[in-house]
């Protein structure tokens, strides 16, 4: 029994960027909790990324390696995930907030007979209970809360948590579940993966973005461009792409991407909360706005008052000779 | 095709940051001055994939329940005046302080009491507490499939196809009937009531429905039912100051931005 079982995901590099910092925290808080790190894998070709989860932080790892379980469906994964919760018993429950652990996690808490928090941005421990702090009101709030039933299900917001450093000394016993034949009602019959080119938004050590005042999608070129100059990823606001000027697997903000990078350019953003829930954690803000009086100005550490149509060809040709 | 869609009554999200305030001893959002509440946006988009279902079925309901104090009825008033049929308004002083959990098993009590229809559809997330749990939720108790953060749903025949937005773009799921769906942004705007609809939306009777017409006791509802607790609510500071970069022309900021960089480092 752990006091944390951590389910994971992983992508071809093994484990996910998100399940690592889970390990990370999970580690932090177990400490006070009494107890260890579980980590939870259901997939299809498990043991690569099984191997490193003891140097990230997992006492124990336990593995449902199926081919009926690759890639993530509600009515296949839900009964996997109960029995390796009902095995382990732990005190808390952590998720990613992923396509996955959206989905996944207040069904399985219900299953469970609790309940879930989502995207927490801070977690600490208080006697037996994790107080999970999150954002609310699309960013305009922050609210503190725990779950009074067992287990707790908590998600967590990518780049909230800091990973550990990983310790090659260190391994995890390994429990590979059964898998049962799933019985499959809602079935995934297909998927369009989004036209990305170049870097992961998530990835991005540099993101520029842009929004509503860019006046329509033909700016998003010369927001390309510029990322090109950068090696930045493009990203926008929701506005942006519920007007359809830029595709939606883009979006930065409470409802599409989190990113952190070290430099944001935020270009015809205005900085409404909810976009602010996106890139808030950004390590520098730069905005570009004509309105002197835009909210993101207030996120930023650097702004320019302007007209973006003027400044964005200087900026490029500066950028450029800098970075020549 | 029958849909319930349930909804939610929420302060404006389009509210201001400046005109946003919180009550940090009372744990509440305090009422934007000259701001009303409006249907939470993503369950507007809701009710026009319900409407859309029974525009193509060319029979079935769209009927509307909400949970929440006298003002839910302009969450519901509203999704009459888009065109659904009758609206439900779960309402009782036993429901205050309750969570996603406790509004969950009332909403599935009611859809109970109102028989299951083919499809009852949400938004993804409240866009006041932004958790997105209650349709997943309202799903397992019902013990029914379930597709959430959809931007396109489609009636196949007998069978409900849907788009669903992931992190490295959709999927495409078929569900059975009858199921659950919740609607994320990307589903496109919802239609606007006319005047016409409006007043004839006002005339229209709204049922209330209290815990105990669900069969629910007062110690299974509101703060009483409650998983989850709530410890603190308020309103996070920005500790940036921010560097305008000034100069006479478009090409000096670009330069002073790109030197502010560099000297910070961050180049």
């Amino acid at each position: 029994m752990a006091s944390i079982l951590v389910f994971g995901e992983t992508d071809d590099a093994g484990l996910t960027a998100p399940t690592l910092e889970m390990l990370g925290a999970a580690s932090r808080l177990s400490g006070d909790l009494g107890g260890g790190v579980a980590l939870a894998l259901i997939g299809s070709g498990l043991a690569d990324a099984a191997a490193v989860a003891g140097p990230a932080g997992a006492d124990t790892v336990y593995t449902a390696d199926a081919d009926s379980v690759a890639a993530y469906q509600t009515d296949s994964y839900l009964p996997v995930a109960q029995g390796i919760v009902e095995q382990d018993s732990p005190a808390v429950v952590l998720m990613s907030q992923s396509s996955m652990g959206r989905d996944l996690a207040p069904r399985l808490a219900t299953r469970l007979g609790t309940a879930a928090i989502m995207d927490s941005l801070g977690l600490e421990v208080e006697g037996d209970r994790v107080k999970a702090t999150r954002s609310c009101y699309g960013g305009n709030a922050r609210q503190v809360v725990t779950v009074q039933t067992d287990p707790q299900v908590v998600t967590v917001r990518p780049k909230s948590q800091d990973p550990l450093e990983a310790d090659a000394s260190r391994s995890a016993d390994v429990i590979a579940v059964d898998v049962a034949e799933p019985t499959l009602r809602a079935r995934t019959t297909g998927k369009e993966q989004a036209e990305s080119e170049g870097i992961r938004l998530e990835d991005a050590e540099i993101v520029v973005s842009g929004g509503r005042g860019l006046g329509g999608p033909e700016a998003f070129a010369d927001l390309e461009s510029l990322a090109g100059v950068l090696t930045a990823a493009v990203g926008s606001s929701r506005a942006a792409c519920d007007l359809g000027w830029y595709p939606p697997s883009q979006q930065v903000g409470l409802t599409g991407t989190v990113v952190s990078p070290t430099l944001y350019v935020a270009i015809a953003i205005s900085g409404a909360s909810q976009h602010m829930a996106g890139c808030g954690g950004s390590k520098n803000i730069v905005a570009i706005n004509k309105d002197p009086d835009a909210p993101i100005f207030a996120f930023s550490r650097f702004g320019i008052v302007d007209d973006y149509k003027k400044v964005l060809p200087a900026l490029e040709s500066a950028f450029a000779e800098a970075l020549d | 095709m029958d849909v319930i869609v349930c909804v939610k009554q929420i302060p404006d999200p389009e509210t201001p940051a400046a005109a946003f305030k919180v009550d940090e001893a009372a744990m509440q959002v305090l009422p934007a001055q000259g701001i009303s509440p409006v249907i939470s946006p993503f369950d507007a988009q809701a009710v026009e994939a319900a409407l859309r279902i029974k525009d193509a079925s060319g029979d079935g309901s769209v009927n509307i329940i909400s949970l929440g104090p006298d003002s839910a009825r302009d969450a519901i008033k509203h999704s009459l005046a888009m065109g659904a049929d009758e609206g439900y308004h779960l309402k009782d002083d036993a429901f205050d302080g309750g969570d996603a959990w406790t509004t969950a098993l009332a909403l599935s009590k009611a859809i109970q009491h109102l028989g299951v229809p083919d499809v009852l559809i949400f938004g993804r997330q409240a866009a006041d507490w932004d958790q997105g749990t209650v349709g997943s939720i309202v799903a397992e108790l019902l013990d029914l499939p379930s597709a959430t953060v959809l931007r396109a749903v489609e009636m196949t025949g007998d069978s409900i196809t849907v788009s669903r937005v992931v992190a490295d773009g959709f999927e495409n799921i078929e569900l059975p009937t009858p199921c659950v769906l919740t609607i994320s942004n990307e589903f496109g705007d919802p239609r606007y009531p006319q005047l016409r609809q409006i007043m004839q939306a006002a005339r229209k009777q709204v049922t209330e429905l209290t815990a105990a017409d669900l069969g629910l006791d007062a110690s299974e509802v509101g703060a009483a039912g409650a998983r989850v607790q709530m410890h603190a609510l308020f309103q996070p500071t920005s500790d940036v100051e921010v560097e305008i970069i000034e100069g006479d022309t478009p090409e000096e900021k670009a330069a002073g931005l790109v030197n502010a960089l560099r000297e910070a480092k961050i180049l």
